[in-house]
């Protein structure tokens, strides 16, 4: 009997489930029906370095607002798919964390809401607001800049050098292993780290229209300066300077060890160095062409959903909590990401590494975030490993550049 | 229905069992505890389901409620007739097994058969509703209104401080009008006769209606909309698009282009150019008709299929006669130490998959590797950045990775063949390598084939040996595809659906089912097969 009444319990407790499941599929939308329209909780995901600082920010904000803050822990990485696939269902939170890179495959999937800085859009550095910028509209709240630096290591090199070449021609008199060090991949080289050095040729990925913002049809990757780039890419793999096999943990390793005066590397990558006793610098990207070597820069911020039923208290939340000053200071004393609200980058600044990264990313471009930048990173990095290792440059970048328009036509 | 099988125990405690047994069958059906505790636990499924299908039938999913009702008249019917012991048993594994197995299966093939993807993945209305709300743009220079919400009879209205100081009110659809009384704070106005001010919890109890009111600024449509962000300031819109409900057209009021539905799941002007984002739509065969016929995923599709079956085939192959190599030696009694060799034998088995696939790919590193620097002496042999060294790389890491598993079945498989058959033929004068071809092998080949036909299935989709250790390249980088020399289908998949900005879920589902029609064909092939091999016996 004992038996009996055990099973049934169970049964009846899996049947639950199930039928909850079941309705679940389709209820979702209108659960989230139910609890809107109350402004009771608004749900935020967020990755586990920022939820600390999140969650005394939320607690201040339930407390000024009463509308209590669900924080909830992502991967930082899956964010992007999961907001994808859970806004259309009414189940995706109301506010996310995330890159800006991310935000042409968000308009382009209808899953996130403009949003309004008024006059706050000032008190943010200009990048970060074109950034969170698609075709005019503001789709985010900026809350951290981040851009690649040289780092040199002051022990072996004394001086800032003004062009590559000096640069090379600094390392290799500092007589260590490797005259500069950049991380690439056998496969896919690297072009977010090469890419100050194919600026500095004059050749963008795309073109800008008016306003700024990237122009997917005026794709200037295969003009001439580009060709020059592939040129210029062919000469320094042949002469070893880069080389695909030097992984980005590899080099992070040998410029730990003082086998190179010089590491091409984002601020990420300084702390373990500081650790390991190396005395650092943060210069600017010597150019390699002639202009203005321009590295990309990322920005994360807040965006808030498309189908969010708290649009108001979300919208309150990133505009004035998190783009308030108090905040963004937290959040770099976390992360140590530069912050994009001008005022706490100033504070920040007082740190000569963010200072030195931040100067750095005056001259930086935001990371294009159109749908058609998917069709470069396609075919970029792996045409530019060829190059380095020795295909025929002109004929493989133009080949390069002919596969993205085909790509980007669809 | 209860009756125990029959064992080889004695006739005394056969019968105990067959009285436990009727007694627990007599509980199942009986007594009155057994039924109070039936009706409560019935009572919870049912208020639940009652629960699921007000929510079901006010959202109107028809289909999904109609399931509800179905299966809770069953689970009823089930545990309150007598009787019925098996079913009673299987209901809840079977539900579970239909919303967990069947269901995302089924709905894993549905897919294959829409336009799902980057830019397709909601419905109309959320497109329609998301385009509205990009196409919002604030006017150029537009000051920061103040804004009092204020309600009068159920009504919204928006209180505006100019930047000028003078106050209007105006409402959804009226446009602002000037008024004289209003109270003021700070320059501000916060309240007027005869109106309700909202507080900040009251405008977020309606944030809702709130987000939607746009006031215009005066009768002339084109002078821009009055919207509020944060229920504390409003901006002056003006919006490019304007949907035309009953033609189901968006038009831009800029440059005046009609955008129409045209069955492709996104609004289309006559010209051809989309806005984004569209809709999920059904597309019958499309994908599986565009994986067949576009020239950019014929060719790599072919290609990959190729060596998805040389790779699979060749694996199974190696793995298997390493692996039988080794039993057999090691099964030899003259062999010394086997204990510790076999422990040997078995270490890579022990490592989980992925992490060994990353710690080769490091390993055989160009310049840096351990096989080239400490092996070879510096040469720079490029194992995993050649065409073909990489195809090799890849079955020799798999043959190290698999052969433990074959060593492991075959042994237990050899120790299962009687001695007395070796040494029979050993009698009637046969040579070591014959009695292996005919005797061993055909017996093993009976117990192992099954697994082997398993084993190929699983290097047929064999994900985390590819993605870690090359992720399909070497690319070629004349082909303009982004698929490399070492992709197998299921990596093709992958990429397809998750790499990139632009993801093709639709595309890539009609991939999976074509690789599971190959799969499913070959193992059904193999095991009308095998059963030719029990006829042996």
């Amino acid at each position: 009997m004992r038996v009996n009444n055990k099973g049934l319990w169970a049964v009846g407790a899996l049947t639950v489930t199930a039928s909850l499941v079941l309705t679940g599929c389709t209820a979702a939308s209108d659960t989230a029906d139910n609890s809107a329209g109350t402004g009771e909780a608004l749900t935020v995901w967020v990755d586990a370095d920022r939820a600390a600082v999140l969650k005394d920010a939320a607690a201040d904000f339930t407390a000024e607002t009463g509308v209590e803050v669900k924080l909830v822990q992502k991967e930082f990485g899956d964010i992007r798919d999961q907001f994808i696939a859970q806004v259309p269902t009414g189940k995706g939170p109301d506010v996310v964390i995330g890159a800006h890179d991310w935000l042409g495959t968000f308009v382009t999937n209808g899953v996130v809401a403009p949003v309004e800085l008024g006059d706050k859009a000032d008190a943010f550095q200009d990048v970060g607001i074109t950034a969170m910028s698609y075709e005019g509209q503001v789709y985010g709240v900026p809350y951290s800049i981040e851009n690649i630096a040289l780092v040199r290591n002051t022990a072996l090199a004394p001086s800032t050098p003004a062009t590559f070449d000096e640069m090379v021609t600094m390392g290799e008199a500092a007589g260590t292993e490797y005259p500069f060090l950049v991380g690439l991949d056998p496969e896919a080289a690297d072009p977010y780290h090469l890419y100050p050095f194919q600026t500095s040729f004059g050749a963008p990925v795309f073109g800008t229209a008016a306003d700024g913002s990237y122009d997917a049809d005026a794709l200037e990757i295969g003009n001439d300066g580009g060709d020059k780039f592939a040129a210029w890419l062919g000469e320094q793999g042949a002469a070893g300077v880069l080389n695909t096999n030097i992984t980005g943990d590899l080099a992070k390793e040998k410029f730990i060890a003082g086998e190179s005066p010089f590491y091409l590397t984002g601020p990420w990558n300084v702390p373990a160095a500081v650790e390991a006793g190396i005395d650092v610098a943060i210069d600017p990207i010597p150019s390699a062409g002639g202009e203005t070597a321009q590295p990309f820069v990322g920005v994360q911020g807040f965006f808030v959903s498309s189908k969010s039923e708290n649009a108001l208290a979300a919208n309150e939340f990133i505009v004035n909590y998190m783009g308030s000053e108090e905040v963004q200071t937290a959040l770099f004393e976390v992360g140590g990401r530069a912050p994009a609200l001008t005022a706490s980058f100033e504070a920040a600044s007082a740190d000569p590494i963010v200072a030195g990264f931040g100067t750095v990313g005056e001259n930086a471009v935001p990371m294009p975030s159109i749908p058609a930048m998917g069709a470069v990173w396609e075919f970029w990095g792996v045409t530019e490993a060829a190059i380095i290792n020795g295909g025929d440059a002109t004929s493989l970048w133009q080949k390069m550049s002919g596969d993205i328009e085909t790509a980007i036509a669809g | 229905m209860t009756t125990p099988p029959e064992t080889d125990s004695g006739p005394i405690r056969q019968s105990a069992r067959a009285r436990r047994a009727t007694r627990i069958a007599d509980a199942a059906s009986g007594g009155w505890k057994v039924v109070a505790a039936k009706i409560l636990g019935l009572g919870v499924v049912d208020a639940i389901a009652i629960y699921a299908l007000f929510v079901l039938v006010r959202s109107e999913s028809w289909l999904v409620a109609g399931l509800v009702v179905a299966v809770t008249l069953l689970v009823n019917w089930i545990y309150f007739s007598r009787g019925k012991l098996p079913a009673k048993y299987l209901a809840p594994g079977l539900i579970f097994l239909a919303i967990f197995q069947i269901f995302v299966l089924l709905y894993s093939g549905y897919i294959a058969f829409t336009n799902y993807g980057t830019g397709h993945n909601s419905t109309k209305a959320d497109a329609v509703n998301s385009l509205l709300l990009s196409s919002q743009n604030r006017v150029a220079d537009s000051p920061n209104y103040r804004l009092t919400v204020l309600e009068q009879l159920g009504e919204l209205s928006f209180l505006v401080t100019e930047p000028d100081g003078s106050v209007s009110i105006g409402g959804n659809e009226r446009p602002l009008k000037e008024v004289q009384n209003a109270q003021l704070e700070g320059g501000v106005a916060v309240g007027l006769d005869g109106y309700t001010s909202l507080g900040f919890q009251d405008i977020l109890g309606k944030q809702t209606e709130i987000a939607a009111i746009s006031v215009p600024l005066t009768d002339d449509p084109n002078d821009g909309m009055l919207r509020t962000p944060d229920g504390s300031s409003a901006f002056l819109y003006t919006s490019s698009l304007e949907y035309d409900e009953a033609a189901g057209t968006m038009r831009d009021t800029n440059s005046g282009t009609v955008y129409s539905d045209i069955g492709t799941g996104a609004f289309t002007s006559d010209a051809g150019q989309e806005l984004l984002p569209g809709w999920k739509i059904e597309v019958g065969l499309d994908n599986f008709v565009r994986a067949f016929s576009e020239d950019s995923i014929r060719g790599p599709l072919i290609s990959v299929t190729v060596w998805t079956f040389a790779f699979a085939f060749l694996s199974v192959f190696t793995t298997f006669a390493l692996g039988l190599f080794l039993a057999i030696v090691f099964n030899d009694k003259r062999m010394k130490s086997r204990k510790y060799y076999r422990i040997i034998m078995i270490l890579p088995y022990a490592f989980p998959g992925f992490l060994s696939a990353l710690v080769w790919a490091g390993m055989m590193n160009q310049e840096f590797g351990f096989i080239n620097v400490v092996l070879l002496g510096g040469a720079e042999v490029p194992w995993l950045t050649n065409e073909w060294l990489a195809k090799g790389s890849i079955l020799f890491v798999n043959l190290w990775l698999g052969f433990p598993y074959m060593f492991l079945v075959t042994t237990g498989a050899l120790q299962a063949i009687p001695e007395e058959l070796t040494e029979a033929a050993t009698v009637d004068g046969a040579k070591p390598w014959a009695i292996f071809r005919f005797v061993k092998l055909p017996l093993l080949l009976v117990s192992v084939a099954p697994l082997l036909i398993s084993s190929f299935a699983f290097n047929f989709n064999n994900f985390n040996l590819i993605y870690m250790l090359t992720n399909g390249g070497p690319r070629d980088v004349s082909a303009g595809v982004n698929v490399g020399a070492t992709d197998i289908l299921i990596s093709m998949v992958y990429k397809v659906a998750f790499v990139g900005a632009n993801r093709d879920y639709g595309l890539a589902s009609a991939f999976a089912i074509i690789i599971f029609i190959l799969v499913a064909g070959i193992a059904i092939i193999s095991f009308r097969r095998t059963k030719s091999l029990e006829e042996l016996n």
